[in-house]
């Protein structure tokens, strides 16, 4: 090796096929052939088995059920997310620090943890239950309860987004539309916001993506009852526990897709912003 | 600079101040309020109750051999990515990062229907009397998948931004291969490695969906501490729940402060390199 190590370091650094083989016989192993192992399954299941159990009214349920809180969870978080990475680029106060690191909590806190928390928070023997009683508002078990557990787990996503974006952002820009005699709300209408569309954007699909995923922080707030408050990765598991390899694979396969897709429009977007960034 | 409008910025902070404290503050605190609400013995009691303790070692055990092993991974994937050119590399790092964007339910689907009973490789395992599922291998299989991308994804951007001119001219100076990364590369990602076996041993901890699926929650046996928190939590035993996660949530803690520390640390690797390189976080 030391000996052809001279010729072909003028192109290539050392270790190349080790470092690659690794990476590869590692990702197959403990990545591609579980997900394919799911695949197979599905297609042993047949089309129109899948489609069956799929459209199932309590697999619709489930589907349903997930889909709508995430998208109250992400609209919470665009608009809580936008206005964290604001005041923590924009503004200096004290205890600024450690606003910005409470913001990584969600992903610290393990989930199983934040959905025992949530749920006892909001019960009625909790801190906010029962104000929300006096209010006549019940969280626990509701649909509500599984956004807010969701809405907790996926914060960082689109704070941690925004930030470098904004941060990046030129001040000239703003300076010359204040110039011009622009009020700050258009300024930041007309000049700043479009510039953080793309990473905001690609913020919200992530923090989507993740609540149509998450499990621990939900399943002790949902209540989990069949067709109400039942999200699609719990019905996967159920399905197991019930020795239904079939249905629990279908449910997973959807699951899949939905991520997938997400994925794909995530790095669509980051694709985008960082273009955006470039002509900026 | 511009000119002061000091009311809607003090409004702005308030609101994000009011808003993090009743988010994300509030069920930090309640975790510690509720596991000591009966008083300091019953906390130690239950901390110290048999069941708990074997969760915690069993947390330990998959910690200790998940992380070790992602490191290695990492750092591997992060030496071909980032310092050679070979076609494919883009789908190479999308790979790298699908535990991300997956469920961990069902990364542990996709093992039962792999190693369980029913799976694709069962009457082989059962042939051979080997036990993956509902056992120590499971657990750490599911972890290792879920916690995969995180020493890769800090330590791959970094590499990238420093080059590979310093190598290079180790490796003409005449360094083996092994001597050029350890002396050269290690010095230069040190922080980012840091952070990201941080991050990854955070995650390993709390795993609990991918978990739960193969575990079989066998009480005593293959209950981490996440899945014991569950147990105790919906056998009603709330103080002893909250005591158990008072742990997890300290390590939480410890955590996050290690990376708030790194990322100062960080500071130095990246001015080394180009600025502003996108942080956007994919750690979940």
């Amino acid at each position: 090796m030391t000996v052809a190590a001279p010729i072909r370091a003028k192109r290539v650094l050392p270790g190349f096929t080790l470092s690659l083989g690794t990476t590869l016989l590692y990702l197959t192993l403990i990545i591609l052939i579980p997900v394919i192992a799911l695949v197979l399954k599905g297609a042993e299941i047949g089309p129109d088995n899948f489609m069956r159990i799929v459209t199932s009214p309590r697999a619709l349920a489930a589907f349903r059920v997930t889909l709508t809180a995430a998208a109250i969870a992400t609209a919470i978080n665009a608009v809580y997310g936008l206005l964290m990475a604001w005041v923590l680029v924009r503004y200096d106060f004290p205890g600024k620090r450690l606003l910005d690191a409470l913001m990584d909590i969600p992903f610290a806190l393990p989930t199983a943890v934040a959905g025992i928390s949530l749920t006892a928070l909001f019960s009625s023997s909790g801190w906010f239950g029962p104000l929300l009683d006096a209010l006549g508002l019940q969280v626990v078990y509701t649909l509500a309860g599984i956004a807010i557990a969701m809405a907790f787990t996926s914060i960082p996503f689109v704070v941690r987004t925004v930030q470098p974006v904004l941060e990046d952002l030129d001040p000239a820009l703003e300076q010359a539309a204040e110039t011009l005699g622009a009020r700050p709300w258009t300024i930041f209408v007309r000049v700043v916001f479009p510039a953080i569309l793309p990473a905001w954007l690609a913020g919200c699909t992530t923090a989507f993506a993740r609540s149509l995923g998450e499990f621990g922080a939900v399943v002790f707030i949902a209540g989990n009852l069949p067709m109400k408050t039942e999200i699609a990765s719990l019905l996967a598991y159920i399905r197991l526990e019930e020795y239904d390899y079939n249905g629990a694979a279908v449910i997973a396969l959807a699951l899949l897709g939905f991520a997938l897709v997400l994925l794909l429009a995530s790095n669509l977007l980051q694709f985008w912003a960082a273009r955006y960034r470039e002509a900026m | 600079m511009r000119p002061p409008r000091p009311l809607v910025p003090r409004l702005l902070i308030a609101l994000a101040t009011v808003l993090t404290l009743l988010f994300v503050v509030a069920p930090l605190a309640f975790i510690f309020a509720r596991a000591l609400a009966d008083g300091w013995q019953v906390y130690a009691a239950n901390i110290l109750d048999p069941l708990t303790l074997h969760a915690m070692w069993l947390t330990s055990v998959v910690a200790l051999i998940a992380v070790p092993v992602n490191i290695l991974f990492g750092l591997a994937a992060a030496w071909a990515v980032a310092k050679h050119r070979f076609p494919g590399r883009g789908l190479l790092v999308t790979l790298i990062e699908i535990p991300f964007s997956i469920s961990p339910i069902i990364a542990g689907i996709c093992y039962l229907l792999l190693y369980g009973r029913q799976g694709l490789l069962g009457p082989f395992l059962r042939e051979h009397d080997i036990q993956i599922m509902f056992a120590l291998p499971g657990i750490v299989l599911v972890t290792l998948f879920v916690t995969a991308p995180f020493v890769a994804r800090e330590v791959l951007p970094l590499m990238q931004g420093q080059g590979t001119e310093q190598e290079e001219a180790a490796v003409t100076l005449g360094a083996s291969g092994w001597q050029v990364f350890s002396r050269v590369t290690l010095p230069n990602i040190r922080w980012a490695l840091l952070y990201g076996a941080v991050l990854c041993t955070a995650r390993a901890v709390g795993e609990f969906g991918g978990v739960s699926v193969v575990s079989g929650n066998i009480r005593g046996q293959t209950n981490t501490l996440p899945l014991h928190v569950e147990l105790l939590f919906n056998d009603l035993n709330t103080t002893g729940a909250f005591a158990a996660a008072s742990t997890l949530t300290l390590i939480a803690l410890v955590a996050l402060a290690v990376k708030t520390l790194l990322e100062t640390q960080r500071g130095t690797d990246h001015s080394a390199t180009r600025k502003g390189e996108s942080n956007v976080p994919a750690h979940q």
